[in-house]
């Protein structure tokens, strides 16, 4: 089956997908302060001014903060969750999964308003701390789903030979379920990763105003001199992001042949 | 040794150690998200004064929220805009899935999912705020049309507000679209089409009466996956309409930290959660209908 015009469809299609990206490193070494064509020639000045910038700096390192602990503990947390609702069947168990996996399909400004009043009412001061808080209760869905598929392909026999042979619960865990699942965990960790450092409605309003990168990012686009080393930034971001997937995807297709598994394509 | 009460025994530790794995995660999610939505729910019955909540039981919230044209008007846009943009982004999505499933070799499949998803996992806000300068007045697409002779004046169409959130968001969440349509896509069993067309159906119409109706399930997926968070979107009405169009999540933010007003804030956002709740029980009901079988 050929179809010309549905296959000009598709590429026109990914053009438009891809428009913005391909415009970011353009602009980036651009010569000029308005981003508009015709080009004006090759500069790496946006980089150098992005590098001076010293708020931009303390912005990397609080999310880079928020980030790595957010995504051990929604991993963590994920952990438990894939390895119950995987192996064990509980009371209330579709109502308490049904609660971890809830803020997948909440508009993320409804777990970021209710998180914030009972905060306010109770006094909690906001700081880098509460945004953590609010970043593993939005990844945890996702590491629960990353996880769950790398528990279901677990063949249970493997186990269960273990403890015929004398293994602990715990010692099969750490010495038998661990290492095979130990990809599913580090995509775990990366998606979440990459999901915490994009996360702009929780960091902003859970925040106390501290520089965080993507609430840092929405600031500086209002300013048309800013825009250009924001491009700059961009450029960075999307090669970073490019290169954890690639890494995320390589763990979860080894993870996948590790247990023998089918491959059923990639993230969601 | 009576096997029913060796089989309950086993069973109820079984729940146990399930319960006691569960625990962390069911805790957290418990303390930080069951415990704050109650909250909501019960300071939109409440009393605000003066920036504090007052145990005074009321509905005034939300005869507010239903009544007072400034919200209603702004639910109203919430709901067009992102029925808009849910509509524009699934049939925009639809023929691509069906490109990647019925045209694209078997090998190349994932290559072109990830191709997809890839511009997903860059950036939200970068993203967003580069359409805001491709569209802006004398932007990419205006400098470029006037550079090459093909335009006098600037198009200038991020003066347009609706028409640029709906692009930018179509933008956002294609993948969303595009996946849950492929997936059902692929479990179209081919021999119903080959025999739809030995029969003597074209090719036009096996896919209006065979093809379409099948792959429902997975358009209503989408409609549901790209409806839900566009709905409470906040960073597109702000970057892209520039604060001149808000929806629902701009007002509550303002009700909630400017007017301080946290009891009309949290009736908008139970109204925000009812209605994302009405759609998707609506969708999920014509869902099974087409899980049904044939129509009567």
């Amino acid at each position: 089956m050929k179809s010309p015009s549905l296959r000009a469809y598709a590429i026109a299609y990914l053009i438009f997908l891809y428009a913005p990206i391909i415009l970011l490193p353009i602009f980036a070494f651009n010569d000029g302060k308005v981003v508009q064509f015709p080009l004006k020639g090759f500069t790496t000045q946006w980089f150098v001014q992005m590098y001076n910038d010293s708020q931009l700096g303390v912005a990397v390192k609080n999310s880079l903060i928020i980030a790595l602990s957010s995504a051990t503990l929604a991993t963590t947390l994920g952990i438990f969750g894939a390895r119950a609702s995987t192996r064990f069947n509980f009371p209330a168990k579709g109502s308490i999964m049904g609660l971890i996996m809830l803020p997948m399909v909440l508009p993320e400004i409804i777990v970021a308003m209710s998180l914030l009043i009972v905060l306010l009412a109770i006094g909690v001061k906001l700081s880098l701390f509460t945004i953590i808080m609010g970043h593993v209760l939005i990844c945890t869905p996702f590491a629960v789903a990353i996880l769950s598929s790398a528990f279901q392909s677990l063949d249970k026999s493997l186990e269960e030979a273990a403890y015929d042979l004398g293994e602990s619960p715990f010692s099969t865990f750490r010495l038998i379920i661990l290492p095979l699942v130990l990809p599913g965990i580090i995509s775990a960790f990366l998606i979440c990763f990459t999901i915490s450092i994009d996360e702009f409605i929780i960091s902003n309003f859970l925040g106390s105003g501290e520089a965080v990168l993507s609430v840092y990012v929405f600031g500086q686009f209002r300013f048309p001199a800013k825009v250009p080393s924001m491009l700059a930034l961009g450029t960075i971001l999307v090669l970073m992001s490019i290169l954890l997937l690639t890494i995320a995807e390589y763990f979860r297709r080894r993870g996948i042949a590790k247990t023998g598994g089918k491959d059923t394509g990639g993230f969601l | 040794m009576n096997n029913n009460g060796l089989m309950a025994r086993i069973r109820r530790s079984e729940g146990a150690s399930g319960l006691a794995i569960i625990s962390p995660t069911a805790l957290y999610s418990i303390l930080l998200l069951a415990a704050p939505l109650a909250t909501v729910i019960l300071f939109s019955v409440l009393t605000s004064e003066n920036g504090k909540i007052v145990w005074d039981l009321t509905t005034s919230n939300y005869e507010t929220v239903f009544t007072h044209p400034v919200y209603r008007a702004i639910m109203l846009r919430s709901l067009t805009v992102s029925s808009l943009v849910t509509l524009a982004t699934v049939i925009l999505a639809y023929p691509l899935a069906y490109y990647i499933s019925f045209h694209v070799p078997a090998a190349k499949k994932s290559m072109w999912l990830f191709l997809v998803t890839l511009p997903f996992w860059t950036s939200y806000i970068i993203r967003v705020s580069l359409w805001r300068v491709i569209l802006g007045y004398n932007g990419v697409i205006d400098s470029a049309l006037m550079d090459i002779g093909l335009l006098e004046q600037p198009l200038n169409i991020l003066s347009n507000g609706v028409l640029s959130i709906v692009i930018t968001l179509a933008h956002a969440y294609a993948p969303f679209a595009i996946l849950p349509i492929f997936v059902v896509l692929e479990k179209v069993d081919r021999s119903l089409l080959e025999a739809g067309q030995d029969l003597g159906e074209s090719k036009l119409r096996t896919f209006w009466r065979v093809t379409l109706p099948l792959s429902m399930p997975g358009v209503i997926a989408a409609v549901l996956i790209v409806f839900i968070p566009t709905v409470g979107d906040y960073v597109t009405p702000e970057l892209i309409g520039g604060g001149k169009v808000p929806m629902i999540a701009n007002i509550i933010e303002s009700q909630l930290l400017k007017q301080r007003d946290q009891a009309l804030g949290s009736a908008l956002s139970v109204t925000v959660m009812a209605i994302v709740a009405v759609v998707s029980i609506i969708f999920l009901f014509v869902n099974r209908k087409f899980l049904g079988g044939a129509p009567r």
